[in-house]
């Protein structure tokens, strides 16, 4: 049976093609200087080059974190590279103008920036390397009001907003690897949803990493104005490469008094092979925060990366806000994944529910580390917490981590964790029923992983399954 | 960023005991421990198993070892805290083991309850293998600490296949010529296979100064064994009580451990024990009752080391006023410990508005044929419950009382021994009854 497994396990990464493109990158190593011709190279203001300067200067004195359960050598923050941009980047008119062979690689990745354009009805904002190449629907999209482009355009065009809330959530100095985005972020997606608008259609940002030896640090920022509605989608892949590439990307999200943000990532870098070669380390930080009567959502499916170390988090400032955290964690193969959230409760009558997902197969190690806290002035706060591990194979690990802190009698916490692995009893009951082992698995993971699957978005959710059943493939037998 | 804190006058004592005369055995244990201590200093709550508890306060104060001085100390004084006259009891008055205030003369067949210092000239080499081996010098800041003084403490020692009924009490109690003082005494509870007992460590102040207590206790569970290992601590308000129990288990062995707290300004108990042994098991239980300024700590890891082994653990704190309650429970499966099954729970009752608590139960698990789960909660009396008590014609206050009561109960129901049931059942009904 575990022949199956084995095999289910380890089918290649299908996205792990690179693409022939004339780039700018910028030689590898880091200094004050990097961060001035990216700030230049960009034709930043002179206060987001004072923010990132602040943000290295700060960088330099910290330390990278090691508390995370997870094990890796050293990284040279001078080896890679900060900068990388397909060469052909001009201030681009319309999709039409974008290069082919860009486009071909998102065909490739299953997300052709026309097909979506005229089926799918998601806007797509979609960054190669470092560059932001394309945004889909942005016609429809102004006709609302709604702002949702680059971060660079953002800073040209929507300085005041960007100048307001970048780094809101997430200061320059939170923590090490946010300090470092901070300092050397060369794009990503910024959003603004105005007053009491609902974005009629799913917003979505495709990450892509595609040069050898760049690191990726990408920053999204979205505002939802009071009264406002969007879900985002966000999605990554990269080549497969035999050097560990980093990923240190920070998403902020601010959602003022009313509104509601559905974030969802299906996470899908290159995971490294069965050796642990290669793959991206995804160091990103995530937060947001819930004014009065918002709601802020996580969603993630997490499959790739060679160690994922993440903790989408909302502060829940407002009275009445609510945080949602819904992930499923795969770690097959050598992955390490350390993944959780945090809720902070500061307002009156805030509610949070965590329901989380870890599987682990072959020799991945997975853990969830989430910490709820209640503050004293968090009268009548709640909190659900729920995070189950899967375990398939006697080599890889599931580990729980939760924190609970309460500081106010009347709020009322709950908290349960499961460990357990597939029952040979399960698969032969399945198996009875006429379905091979392999699609046995595959069922029982998908039943285990359903409440997170039903968060996600529609056409997200099928990818997320396939998704799953492709990480997972050959893990079983 | 340090993650030590420096605490020289406790060192500078450490060191002294350790030059101090004592049996070679001893000394060397001492020596060791002090130069751990010179390494380890005392946690800050940097390290990740202190984070919610500084013991900062401890590490400036200066406490002096405790002289033992037993005058006027009275048997009825004790009473209270005896559950049972006809046991046999050691007594321990500031430290130091008082000969005149114990019973141990009618000890039952097949048990052996020594004074350290007694068992050290009796059974010299037997005992000083032991010491140290569950629980190391330099585990912590205060096992290194606890072994710069090593002499005084207990030895409990059930021989092979010996089922002995009546439980053994060894009482720890501080008086007003204690405060000021310190005491760090060993106790050594080992059962031989198939042999089954039931120890109670007893600690209790009887006065409202302050003092330091730092026990340490080394458990060895033989294939086959059971104990039952109660630790009541019911120490003065102002007291700081640092404990570590460590455990080891053999096979099919089944260690079983009641944790009852309600004394001490700080207070913190590492309950530690390893399942060595295929088909063996533990059961970890225990009930916290804080109120005033009271900080409580209840840290307990269980590692299963090998296949089929169980664990089962409910703990209970309830907190009044403007207490603080820490519960941090670990479950550790080794690869090679398939077919675990693990329980944890772990409730909390908030009381007053100001009560605050952190949890932190954690499961770390390598193997993959487990069945590991925990639960937490924390939260006030249910209103729904309250409502349909008074709904009953039962008054607002006597509905708390009774469902705080039976919040309680839950844990202290396992307790095997029917006196100590009972008596503890008692207090923790007087202690929600009595009009304050």
């Amino acid at each position: 049976m575990s022949a199956t497994i084995d095999q289910l396990v380890n089918r290649e990464y299908q996205y792990g093609f690179s693409t022939d493109i004339e780039s700018d990158t910028l030689p590898p190593g880091l200094s004050e200087d990097t961060v001035r011709f990216i700030s230049a190279k960009k034709n930043e203001p002179e206060w987001l080059l004072e923010w990132r300067l602040k943000a290295y200067r700060r960088w330099l004195t910290m330390k990278e974190p090691h508390w995370p359960n997870v094990t890796y050598p050293p990284i040279d923050y001078q080896a890679s590279s900060y900068y990388s941009a397909p060469k052909s980047v001009k201030p681009l008119g319309s999709l039409d103008e974008v290069d082919p062979k860009l486009l071909e690689t998102y065909a490739k990745l299953g997300i052709s920036l026309n097909e979506q354009k005229r089926l799918s009805g998601v806007a797509v904002d979609a960054v190669f390397d470092s560059v932001s190449v394309g945004t889909t629907f942005r016609e429809e999209l102004a006709k609302e009001g709604i702002i949702f482009c680059s971060f660079s355009e953002a800073v040209r065009e929507h300085g005041d907003l960007v100048r307001q809330y970048l780094g809101s959530v997430i200061p320059y100095s939170d923590n090490f690897f946010a300090a470092l985005n901070s300092a050397v972020f060369s794009d990503g997606s910024f959003c603004y949803i105005p007053k009491g608008v609902r974005c009629p259609m799913e917003l979505s940002t495709y990450f892509r990493i595609n040069q050898e030896t760049t690191g990726q640090f990408e920053r999204t920022l979205i505002v939802a104005d009071e009264g406002s509605y969007v879900s985002y989608l966000e999605g990554c892949t990269a080549p497969k490469r035999d050097t560990n590439q980093l990923h240190a990307a920070v998403v902020e999200i601010v959602a003022l008094d009313n509104a509601t943000v559905k974030y969802s990532t299906v996470q899908n870098w290159y995971a490294g092979d069965e050796n642990g070669l290669g793959g991206i380390y995804n160091f990103v930080t995530k937060r947001g925060k819930a004014m009065k009567n918002s709601k802020i959502s996580w969603t993630q499916v997490e499959t790739g990366s060679a160690i994922t170390w993440k903790y989408p988090s909302v502060i829940l400032q407002g009275d009445n806000s609510v945080g949602e955290f819904y992930s499923v964690a795969v770690a097959s193969k050598m992955q390490q994944a350390d993944t959780g959230t945090k809720m902070i409760h500061i307002g009156r009558n805030t509610k949070s529910n965590i329901v989380s997902k870890g599987i682990s197969a072959m020799k991945g190690q997975n853990s969830y580390r989430g910490k709820v806290h209640i503050l004293p002035k968090a009268e009548g706060a709640r909190n659900y917490t729920q995070c189950d591990s899967m375990l398939v194979g006697n080599e890889c690990g599931a580990h729980t981590f939760p924190y609970i802190e309460v500081q106010n009698n009347s709020a009322i916490l709950e908290h349960e964790a499961s460990t357990s692995k597939i029952g040979e009893d399960q698969i032969f009951y399945l198996k009875q029923r006429g379905l091979d082992a392999e699609q046995a698995v595959s069922m029982i993971v998908s039943g285990f992983c359903k409440e997170v699957f039903k968060e996600l978005p529609m056409e997200f959710a099928l990818e997320a399954q396939q998704l799953l059943g492709i990480t997972l493939e050959g893990s079983v037998g | 960023m340090s993650t030590t804190l420096l605490a020289p006058a406790l060192l500078s004592q450490a060191t002294a005991a350790a030059s101090a005369q004592a049996p070679d055995a001893l000394r060397a244990q001492r020596e060791a421990g002090a130069r751990a201590f010179e390494q380890l200093g005392l946690p800050t709550t940097k390290v990740e198993d202190w984070h919610y508890t500084s013991v900062a306060s401890l590490a400036d104060a200066s406490f002096v070892p405790m002289n033992g001085d037993a005058s006027g100390v009275t048997a009825e004084q004790l009473a209270p805290y005896l559950f049972s006259t006809s046991w046999p009891t050691l007594v321990f008055v500031n430290g130091v083991h008082a000969p005149s205030l114990s019973t141990i003369d009618a000890l039952p067949d097949g048990i052996r309850v020594l004074p350290m210092a007694q068992a050290m000239t009796t059974l010299g080499d037997q005992v000083a293998r032991q010491l140290g081996t569950a629980a190391p010098a330099d585990r912590d800041g205060f096992t290194a600490l606890n072994a710069s003084f090593l002499g005084e403490g207990a030895v409990v020692h059930v021989a092979k296949e010996m089922v002995v009924d009546t439980p053994v009490h060894l009482l720890f109690v501080t008086t007003d010529k204690g405060v000021g003082g310190m005491q760090h005494p060993r106790v050594l509870l080992y059962a031989e296979r198939h042999a089954k007992a039931t120890v109670i460590e007893s600690w209790v102040g009887l006065t409202d100064g302050a003092y330091f207590s730092n026990p340490v206790a080394e458990v060895m569970v033989e294939d086959g064994a059971t104990l039952n290992h109660l630790k009541i601590q019911r120490e003065g308000r102002q007291a700081y009580h640092v404990s570590t129990i460590e455990a080891r288990q053999g096979r099919d062995s089944h260690y079983v451990s009641f944790c009852f707290t309600t004394g001490g300004q700080l207070s913190r108990t590492n309950i530690y024990t390893v399942l060595d042994g295929e088909g063996c098991g533990t059961t970890l239980n225990g009930l916290t009752m804080l109120d005033g300024e009271q900080h409580g700590d209840v840290q307990t890891r269980i590692e299963h080391a090998k296949p089929n082994c169980f664990s089962r653990q409910i703990y209970k704190s309830i907190l009044d006023d403007t207490s603080h309650g820490v519960f941090n429970g670990k479950v550790f499966v080794r690869d090679i410990a398939q077919q675990t099954d693990g329980k944890q729970t772990n409730n909390t009752l908030l009381l007053s508005k100001t009560a605050q608590v952190d949890a932190k139960p954690q499961l770390e698990i390598y193997a993959d044929d487990v069945k590991c789960t925990h639960g937490a909660t924390v939260g006030q009396i249910d209103q729904t419950a309250l409502f349909y008590m008074k709904s009953r014609g039962i008054d607002a206050d006597m509905s708390r009382q009774l469902l705080t009561y039976a919040f309680a109960a839950e844990t202290l129901e396992t307790i095997e021994n029917e006196t100590i049931r009972d008596e503890l059942e008692g207090v923790t009904m007087r202690r929600f009854t009595s009009s304050d």
